[in-house]
């Protein structure tokens, strides 16, 4: 039997993950739809972006709420030691968020196609995972000074670590990586063979940048929080499957054939490569002030929020379901006819 | 302004984004009502004017929910941001509401999507209608789980605490707190009602600026709309009256600050406005002798406590007087001028469509969402210096951050550009696509004259 503590992360690690794919898809599809139109290449892909992310957008919000309000609710002292060193980076991304959201739906909605909307539409999508991953980065220790009893971050450490910067380098070539796999797969799916030529040279060329980011990463960790590392070796075959996915996601998108399985293929690379991180990561949700099992609110309080979590998840997943059915995988809604 | 102290800072911005996203929070929560009763009548009555309404009002509905989104995200983050303290005691107690108001949301989103993309996709256009009411479940009861939250924070139940640690906890019993039912009752009422006010005001508005003459598409709006305003005005009253009476229970000096009732007494008065001078005496308020106590209890004879009752540095300030009568007045506005439309209507001769009550019902818009925010502020600032009463003082709860104050610049640019990009584009949507013109496209079998 887990403890309500694990299953409480557990669940919180779910939702973050649910976050980096569709966020990433929504990201990266941002900067793709701005990077075309700059190369004059949009008429082959965007009415197919735009078709996709329209239902969506709101719905990738949700997923990164979920995951700070939980986050909150099962480990109150996060609020505390994040909420108090993160005002700057923090603020910076809801800004950058508000933007994002916002314009797009000035921009779709709004009847007027406007460049600037579109430039500050791809450019957050690369602005906001790095900005988020800051607390990522935070997470495992080393910037956070106590004084007098209050936490303050170390702001010129972060900004001056080699570690910190590769995880901004991850965050960001992943999330045009994980995008343009998917939206291969979309296009694909549509039949749009202009978009498809496209969108899978941006997925096979994002692949390689990929792996590097990967690789300094997890140098960069082992000189930053030797403990974390240790613990992700142990983990190696987690890693393993991580990268054997990868290499039939690539395979399969360079044979040209079977998209949809590829994309699965990158869902499942970084399934492993996250819960492999994150289980390396625990017991501490912040190094060495936060550990899951001292920081959780009471057991009263856990079971209520893990009973009202799978009493949501039983309306959702067939409202998602659902959504899924008409927009994601409806042949002649994606080809336009609907 | 850096002068100031990062829990002022802190209290500023948080006020800021708040008295921005309410705006959007109750549009989000009232206007998919009036969404789906338009649809339902055009649906029922084949009527093409009110099935117009329904898409028109959609199209304009889902650029505010996405400012609502945005915002609604920022409150969210910013209550750990800025008053961690208070987060890392709160999150024990009341994350379950919280955590829930995000499972509505998703809920939602999800069918707003759905009711957003399939406006034709149907053979029966009623299975079309019926995501709207998932839409109206998901947004009333985020309402209902956020104002818990904040209902919360003004009667907290539902834990024990030794020596400032939590000991016990009991999710459910923190959520149904005895501030709860009425407040819930007063958001949900007040949302529907200023929701179909603003619809009534821009009706009102271009039957105005065409002199009387507009197409029956307005004239139906005006109707419908301003009957909704009635319903729920009286509803938010009777919401208003209820709370009155809880706060003399359970929180006596929010009312006695809101009322500037200093000393306990039976056949307390009601004070309209007028000000207090320099001994705390009040001076040109209009008395409505022993209607407090009917206000409080229900009893013109009710003994109501006084502010003098409690410690001075847990008294709330007494301006909040003012925003407690703006509100109330306000309230009272809405039910007269819609009450007079309606005389109007019913009466043959009367024309409900003449310049002043046009006016009247043009102003009922703003004026809603007015009392809106003034009795957010009542709620807020009254409730000080608690931001958990009887727990922990607003001051012991703000970040200790020193950037507080340039973050509150950053906002205050971001807020004012989600508002003129919001207005701008709301009213390109509609000016370019004139609902007479939509109509004859869309329903060419319509004759001329009735466009």
């Amino acid at each position: 039997m887990m403890s309500y503590q694990l299953i409480g992360i557990t669940v919180l690690w779910v939702f973050l993950y649910g976050y980096l794919i569709v966020a990433s898809i929504d990201f990266g599809a941002g900067f793709f739809a701005y990077y075309a139109k700059v190369t004059k290449k949009d008429h082959l892909i965007n009415k197919l972006i735009s078709r996709y992310l329209s239902p969506v957008w709101e719905v990738t919000n949700v997923f990164f709420v979920f995951f700070f309000v939980g986050l909150v609710g099962f480990f109150p002292q996060t609020a505390y030691y994040y909420g108090t060193t993160l005002l700057v980076p923090g603020s910076i991304a809801i800004v950058l968020l508000a933007i994002r959201g916002s314009f797009y739906a000035f921009e779709n909605y709004g009847s007027r196609k406007s460049n600037f909307y579109m430039f500050l539409y791809g450019a957050t999508g690369l602005l906001i995972p790095a900005s988020l991953s800051t607390a990522l980065t935070i997470s495992e220790g080393g910037f956070i000074d106590m004084k007098n009893g209050n936490a303050e971050l170390l702001t010129s450490k972060l900004l001056t670590s080699p570690y910190s910067w590769s995880v901004v380098f991850l965050a960001i070539v992943s999330v045009l990586f994980i995008s343009s796999t998917f939206l291969t797969f979309y296009a694909n799916r549509a039949g749009d063979r202009g978009a498809l030529g496209l969108l899978r040279s941006y997925a096979l060329f994002w692949s390689i940048p990929t792996i590097i980011a990967s690789l300094t990463t997890f140098i960069a960790l082992s000189r930053h929080n030797p403990r974390h590392y240790n613990n992700m070796l142990d983990l190696w075959w987690m890693f393993g499957l991580s990268v054997a996915f990868f290499m039939i996601a690539m395979f399969l998108i360079y044979r040209g054939e079977k998209y949809g399985i590829a994309f699965s293929a990158v869902m499942l690379q970084f399934f492993f490569a996250f819960f492999g991180y994150g289980k390396g990561h625990l017991p501490y949700l912040l190094d060495p002030y936060i550990t899951i099992y001292k920081d959780a609110t009471h057991s009263s309080m856990g079971t209520a929020l893990i009973i009202a979590f799978i009493a949501g998840l039983c309306l959702l997943v067939p409202s998602l379901f659902l959504l899924m059915r008409m927009f994601l995988f409806d042949a002649d809604y994606i080809k336009g006819k609907k | 302004m850096f002068e100031l102290d990062s829990i002022t800072l802190s209290r500023l911005l948080t006020a800021m984004t708040l008295i921005f996203h309410i705006i959007f929070a109750t549009i989000g929560v009232g206007i998919p009502l009036l969404i789906s009763l338009a649809e339902l009548i055009g649906i029922k009555k084949k009527d093409p004017y009110y099935q117009l309404l329904a898409r028109r009002w959609t199209r304009g509905f889902v650029i505010t929910v996405a400012v609502g989104v945005v915002t609604g995200t920022a409150i969210g983050l910013q209550l750990s941001l800025l008053w961690p303290s208070f987060m890392r005691i709160a999150g024990n107690v009341i994350s379950l509401p919280l955590f829930l108001e995000t499972f509505a949301f998703f809920f939602e989103a999800i069918f707003l999507g759905v009711y957003l993309y399939t406006w034709d996709r149907f053979k029966k256009p009623i299975y079309h209608w019926l995501f709207s009411i998932p839409v109206i479940i998901g947004s009333g009861f985020s309402a209902v789980f956020i104002t818990t939250v904040n209902a919360f924070m003004n009667t907290p139940t539902g834990f024990s605490m030794e020596d400032g640690k939590i000991t016990a906890i009991d999710p459910i019993k923190a959520m149904l707190n005895p501030a709860a039912p009425t407040k819930v009752f007063h958001v949900l009422t007040s949302s529907y009602m200023t929701s179909a006010a603003i619809l009534a005001a821009i009706a009102a508005f271009v039957i105005l600026k065409n002199r009387g003459k507009a197409s029956i598409y307005y004239k139906k709006a005006l109707k419908l709309t301003v009957t909704v305003t009635f319903v729920f005005s009286i509803l938010t009253a009777i919401a208003g009256d209820l709370s009155a009476k809880f706060l003399a229970e359970y929180q006596p000096e929010k009312l006695a600050a809101a009322e500037w009732h200093f000393d306990t007494s039976e056949g307390a008065d009601l004070l309209l406005f007028g000000r207090l001078n320099a001994d705390n005496e009040v001076e040109m308020a209009l008395r409505l002798p022993k209607f407090l106590s009917f206000l409080a209890f229900g009893d013109f004879n009710a003994e109501v406590k006084g502010l003098n009752e409690y410690p001075k540095e847990e008294i709330p300030p007494l301006w909040i007087h003012y925003m407690f009568d703006m509100m109330v007045s306000l309230g009272m506005y809405a039910i007269g001028v819609t009450l007079l439309y309606m005389l109007f209507m019913k009466i043959k001769k009367w024309n409900e469509h003449n310049r002043l009550l046009l006016w009247l019902l043009i102003l009922n818009g703003p004026f809603a969402m007015l009392a809106i925010e003034f009795g957010w502020v009542y709620a807020e600032v009254g409730r000080q210096p608690w931001i958990l009463r009887g727990f922990m003082k607003v001051a012991t709860a703000a970040t200790t951050s020193p950037h507080v104050g340039k973050m509150l610049l950053l906002f205050l640019a971001l807020y004012i550009v989600l508002a003129v990009l919001c207005l701008t584009v709301l009213r390109r949507l509609f000016k370019n696509n004139p609902a007479d013109l939509e109509l004859a496209e869309r329903y060419p079998g319509l004759p001329k004259e009735e466009i």
